[in-house]
């Protein structure tokens, strides 16, 4: 997409790197898929028809061909593989959202996805948008009331809340 | 005349002001969805199901379905005006729609975009209403084997009709049935891959898979991307439509062969995205115009436009037939229909006749709804790319995790959601096709029950399939469709005695 900005920031990973992991990937899977679908049987058992491994069985192996033709493809050097996929620069602006994401998810565990939806639209705002603190704490908590008002009001959907909306009474 | 009777009994159902509104709401929420990187038609549909939850069927539907429509005509406004698509299916009406807008002529390539697009909705909803109610009396006689043949094609088409690698195509959906067997299974009550984790007795819910497949990894691509917005401001002048109108019928041709593409295209489930690209490519080729394409040809837009609507529309064909949807979007919808009780597949038409031609009257109106909005608030949507991305990127996470945690009520699916947007991220890097694997999800379990018990049906010989001609035939061509790789391949490989390819 952006070919112009490839100049910034360092190369990662190519897309060869990128296309073996992913290929590796499927590979893994497929063996966890076949190992339980042996332990459940894959064969012809009269009166029941094929046992319930077999049809995963048969898919796992169909994905794990497939994979090793990608692998395959993409084991030797080629200019298209040595393109960089991933920059740092790149990067460090997915990880920007991913990270918080993550903990954003985390702390939904203990005080409930609003609050740590306002704390984490409003971090991101003032980190990463350069917003000034009276901006992003408006944003966010009108997205967050809005969505409140949306869910637990509107259309009585329950959300996971904490000791906040506990205090207020929900 | 039956289908004219029962269309019309239909727009009885959809033509009342609640409905209207629903369309209204569905189709601004579809545009902003459209308009917005990391919402898209699928997991837009998909995070706003579960809001669906408690409306009667008929009305959720046609709330689902605006905003789908909304969602298609939404992509074009930032490819033309911003050079980004908003949506896959909008990426072939960059290559004439931007340069148009630069030399001065957005309004133009707007109103050419949004015309074609309701040209090619309209082609495939009469499609529907006339060839729906014959499939689905035909699919009456189907048994086991004849679903498993069509579910085959299904799948097969996916690797026959893709564009990237066909084994990057395979290892993606096998993926997706691989996905799909997991929790219990319902033939005999037995644990699949579950390995002793409670969460996973259920298996994996599709909705959470496209929840994070299609928002978290496109967030995660425009954030790498360090997508910013500078587009210039749309005015849509009344006088635009005329002059634009005037010039479209002189492109009926075009119109007919796109309209064509995009409902092949949308039924076999080639999706709304390589629709677009075969209606540009063929208008290319075909047109009297084609030496211009890409230099900013109104043509150029209607081509795509146009296919990529069809398509779109077109796929809902066998999702209420079959039961078998044509598009990621046509599968969330599918997967709302069994959520509120109601089963696709022939037997809705005899069983709930108000339901389906309430639909499809819905899909006309939808449409007529949609161009008047589009058309008149083009500038309110386009502004809403002035948003910040840093406000926006974190709201849409939000908003996934919401719609992701609604799906189950459980904080896993929040969890899982975040690992299939990763996964989403480098699918997209790789050209992993990610359509092959939500649909294997949807229908592995059906696809598998229908080979056991088809298999049961014939104590495990294949020849099953090939018992009656109509089965026989959908398998014959699902097995062309799936070698159709290897055979061109191997026909290049044998005609090929000049320079070897490069793919060697």
């Amino acid at each position: 997409m952006s070919t112009n900005e490839e100049a910034e920031g360092r190369p990662l990973a190519s897309y060869r790197t990128l296309d073996i992991a992913v290929a590796i990937f499927f590979l893994v899977v497929c063996a966890i898929v076949v190992v339980d679908s042996l332990r459940i049987g894959i064969s012809w058992k009269a009166n029941e028809g094929p046992q319930p491994g077999l049809f995963p069985f048969y898919m796992a192996m169909a994905m794990g061909i497939a994979s090793l033709v990608n692998l395959y493809k993409a084991l030797p050097h080629s200019d298209e593989g040595a393109e960089t996929a991933v920059n740092s620069v790149g990067l460090g602006r997915m990880a920007a959202i991913f990270v918080p994401a993550v903990i954003f998810v985390l702390a939904t565990h203990f005080i409930g996805i609003y609050v740590s939806a306002t704390i984490y639209i409003g971090a991101f705002m003032v980190f990463f948008g350069k917003f000034p603190l009276w901006k992003a704490a408006t944003v966010s908590l009108g997205i967050a009331i809005v969505n409140f008002l949306m869910f637990e009001v509107w259309f009585l959907v329950p959300l996971p809340k904490g000791p906040l909306e506990a205090a207020l009474g929900y | 005349m039956d289908e004219l009777n029962a269309l019309m009994g239909g727009f009885a159902v959809a033509l009342s002001f609640y409905h209207i509104m629903l369309m209204v709401i569905g189709i601004t929420l579809g545009v902003i969805i459209g308009v917005l990187p990391g919402l898209g038609g699928a997991n837009g549909v998909a995070i706003l199901l579960p809001l669906t939850f408690t409306m009667a069927p008929t009305s959720a539907i046609i709330l689902l379905t605006s905003i789908y429509w909304g969602a298609l005509f939404g992509g074009a406004i930032t490819s033309i005006l911003f050079n980004i698509p908003g949506e896959p299916w909008s990426v072939a009406t960059t290559f004439d729609g931007h340069p148009m807008a630069q030399n001065g002529k957005a309004d133009e390539a707007l109103v050419g975009a949004f015309t074609s697009s309701f040209v090619g909705a309209i082609f495939a909803v009469a499609l529907i209403t006339f060839l729906a109610p014959v499939v689905a009396k035909f699919a009456l006689k189907f048994g086991p084997a004849e679903f498993f043949a069509v579910q085959f094609l299904t799948f097969a088409s996916f690797i026959g009709m893709g564009r990237g690698s066909a084994f990057k195509t395979v290892a993606s959906m096998c993926l997706g049935f691989a996905l799909a067997s997991v929790g219990l299974d319902n033939v005999t009550g037995t644990l699949r891959m579950t390995f002793g984790q409670d969460e996973l007795l259920n298996g994996f819910k599709f909705l959470v898979a496209v929840i994070g497949l299609f928002g978290i990894g496109e967030i995660l691509s425009s954030m790498e991307d360090g997508l910013k917005f500078n587009g210039a401001a749309a005015k849509l002048r009344m006088d635009a439509v005329i002059r634009t109108w005037k010039q479209l019928p002189r492109m009926w041709a075009t119109f007919l062969r796109s309209c064509i593409v995009g409902c092949w295209m949308g039924i076999t489930p080639g999706g709304a995205t390589p629709a677009s690209f075969m209606g540009y490519g063929i208008a290319k080729r075909l047109s009297k115009k084609g030496n211009n394409f890409g230099k900013g040809e109104l043509e150029g837009v209607v081509a795509p436009e146009t296919a990529a609507h069809a398509a779109g529309t077109a796929a809902l064909l066998p999702m209420l037939t079959l039961g078998i949807p044509g598009s990621p979007t046509a599968a969330v919808l599918l997967g709302g229909l069994l959520i509120w009780g109601l089963q696709p597949g022939p037997l809705l038409f005899v069983e709930q006749p108000d339901f389906v031609w309430g639909l499809i009257a819905s899909m006309y109106l939808g449409n007529v709804v949609g161009l008047v909005m589009v058309l008149t608030c083009v500038p309110f949507f386009a502004a809403i790319l002035r948003v910040p991305f840093s406000i926006i990127a974190p709201a849409i996470v939000f908003i996934c995790a919401v719609g992701a945690f609604t799906v189950n009520n459980a904080m896993f699916d929040v969890w899982l959601m975040l690992a299939f947007g990763v996964l989403g991220y480098l699918f997209n890097k790789l050209r992993y096709p990610l359509p092959p694997l939500v649909l294997a999800m949807v229908l592995g379990d059906q696809a598998e029950s229908s080979f056991r018990q088809a298999m049961l049906v014939s104590q495990g010989n294949v020849g099953v399939f090939w018992s009656n001609w109509l089965c026989g035939g959908i398998m014959t061509l699902g097995l062309v469709m799936a070698f159709w790789p290897a055979l061109t391949a191997l026909k290049a490989k044998l005609a090929g005695n000049g320079p070897v390819p490069r793919a060697a």
